[in-house]
């Protein structure tokens, strides 16, 4: 099967006046079409770079990106991207917001506008479609904000600490929210976090990358005796805890 | 969110909010009311030279022998005219110009250090430069008012965009827009508070520009009348105009303010 994704030996040097940066080296792996892959690795090591190569915003100093089989320049409608932080555009209703991509990509047809509106339905959102970001919670701006991914229908995923700007309690409802609803509309995903048990949770496969330059460090697959998973499940499974020592050990994260 | 069932707290919270609203209003409007007296009175019992320093009541005259001759609604339309103009011109050029900055790093890059003298210099010193140019007419008053707003919206307007979102302009990008949607969809709506801004500042600067070009030519206008009265020692003239100017330009500014509501809920 071709895989959805595929990088082989990318890397990435950033060049500023004050000197070069070698952010990414040597990257290499592939995720099939409805995987689900997690990518940890401590901060500053090239994450929301390795991200924005896949997407395409950034061009790789070396190395290739291929998608479904085809060398990938430069954005790449197939591919949807969610951002470290939701940003919602304050000045759009929820509706115009999710209506976004379509608008871009000269899209609104009858068609995907009934696709919207479904969306926002299933998720819960229809009632807030003409309020303003600010009256949502955090959960509910991050729905939307995957609302507004999905609804240009990309094939892959893309999510950097996508969560991280909520408060505990919400973030696992809304890895179990989101979860379903990337399982639900088979998407693939790449998911970027530095929370080594929501990655566990959420992911079949587990890349820790090294610290700067970032490299893979190590490739986890993740196999939880459970059934039916849904992260908020998988934290309970027994071997949760074994995953967590292993990839914990492998960051080795120091604190001074 | 219902507001149905207020407490009875929040119902007494309201209300002291209400009556301070109300004796803020009441005091702007004595305060308007006792200064007015002071200068009649003053005026009157001659503590002041009404000549030199006119009075409430002898604006008023003045003002009604304008309206009654027909002359005020001439010069009043002709400076509003002329204002408006220069509002206009110098706000949407100076918009024009920040989004060609925008739009090329090494362009704005040059311009630099160009827009900065021209922003420090007096505009005014320009306007016997347009005189000549443009000859003594509403032409050259519409300039200076133009040159004066111009360069202050394309400073402001174009920072406004800069400081834009990067997250923002990312998301867009990652939807495969191209520069000119970037530009409508992000850029412009985010800075739209800026330029509303710049366009507030931009009603008093016009209104600068014109009166002063108008005090360099003219036969017509409030800064016609202006120094007119202040040649042949008519301060009561020059109170009335200035009276006159007043109403117009906070009229104007309240406008502008109106229509910032209007688009602030649309677009
Ligand atoms: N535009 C840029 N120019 C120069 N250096 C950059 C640029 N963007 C990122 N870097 C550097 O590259 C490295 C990797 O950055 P990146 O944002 O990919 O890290 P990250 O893993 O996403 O970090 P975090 O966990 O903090 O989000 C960092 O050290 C950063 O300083
Ligand atoms: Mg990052």
């Amino acid at each position: 099967m071709i895989p959805a994704v595929k990088l082989e030996k990318v890397n990435k040097r950033y060049h500023t006046p004050e000197g070069e940066i070698s952010a990414l080296e040597d990257i290499s792996f592939s995720v099939g079409e409805g995987e689900f892959v997690g990518i940890v690795g401590p901060s500053g090591c090239g994450k929301t770079t390795l991200l924005s190569i896949i997407s395409g915003l950034l061009e790789p100093s070396g190395g290739k990106v291929f998608i479904f089989g085809e060398e990938s320049y430069g954005v790449n409608p197939k591919i949807g991207y969610m951002l470290q932080r939701d940003s919602l555009f304050e000045w759009r209703t929820i509706y115009k917001n999710v209506m976004l991509g379509l608008e871009i990509q000269n899209q609104v047809t009858a068609e995907n506008i009934s696709g919207i509106n479904e969306l926002l339905t299933k998720y819960g959102l229809n009632a807030f479609r003409d309020n303003y970001p600010s009256q949502l919670s955090g959960g509910m701006r991050q729905r939307a904000a995957l609302i507004r991914t999905l609804a240009v229908n990309p094939k892959i995923l893309l999510l950097d600490e996508a969560f991280s700007a909520l408060d505990y309690q919400t973030r696992l409802a809304v890895n179990d929210d989101i979860y379903n609803i990337i399982k639900k509309e088979g998407k693939t995903a790449i998911m970027v976090t530095h929370d080594i048990a929501e990655a566990i949770s959420m992911s079949e496969r587990l890349y820790v990358l090294s610290r700067r330059p970032g490299t893979i460090k190590l490739s986890v697959d993740i196999n939880l005796s459970i059934e039916n998973r849904t992260p908020l499940l998988s934290r309970k499974a027994p071997e949760f805890r074994q995953y967590f020592d292993m990839i914990w050990k492998e960051l080795d994260i120091h604190v001074l | 969110m219902s507001y149905e069932t207020f407490s009875k707290e929040q119902i007494q919270y309201l209300k002291r909010i209400k009556s301070r609203n109300r004796s803020i209003v009441i005091l702007r409007i004595m305060l308007f009311v006792v200064f007015l007296a002071v200068w009649e009175a003053a005026a009157s019992l001659k503590w002041i030279d009404p000549f030199i320093f006119s009075s409430p009541g002898r604006i008023t005259a003045t003002l009604s022998r304008l309206y009654i001759d027909g002359s005020l609604w001439t010069h009043v339309f002709t400076t509003l005219c002329e204002t408006v103009a220069g509002f206009l011109l110098g706000t949407a050029a100076g918009v024009l110009i920040a989004v060609i900055l925008w739009s090329s790093d090494t362009f704005s890059k040059v311009l630099e250090p160009y827009l900065v003298v021209a922003n420090a210099l007096p505009k005014i010193a320009l306007g016997p430069v347009f005189i000549v140019w443009l000859g003594a007419g509403p032409l050259a008053i519409i300039t200076v008012a133009l040159t004066i707003s111009l360069i202050v919206t394309v400073l402001e307007v174009y920072t406004g965009f800069k400081q834009t979102d990067c997250e923002k302009i990312r998301l867009v990008q990652s939807l495969g827009a191209n520069r000119g949607q970037i530009l409508t969809k992000v850029v412009l709506p985010s800075s739209f508070p800026v330029v509303m801004n710049s366009l507030k500042v931009n009603v008093g600067l016009s209104w600068v520009g014109v009166i002063v070009g108008e005090f360099l030519v003219s036969k017509a206008g409030l800064g016609y009348l202006i120094v007119y009265g202040g040649q042949v020692f008519q301060l009561d003239l020059v109170m009335a105009s200035v009276v006159i100017l007043s109403l117009l330009a906070a009229i104007m500014y309240f406008g502008v303010q109106i229509l910032e509501k209007k688009i602030a809920g649309r677009y």
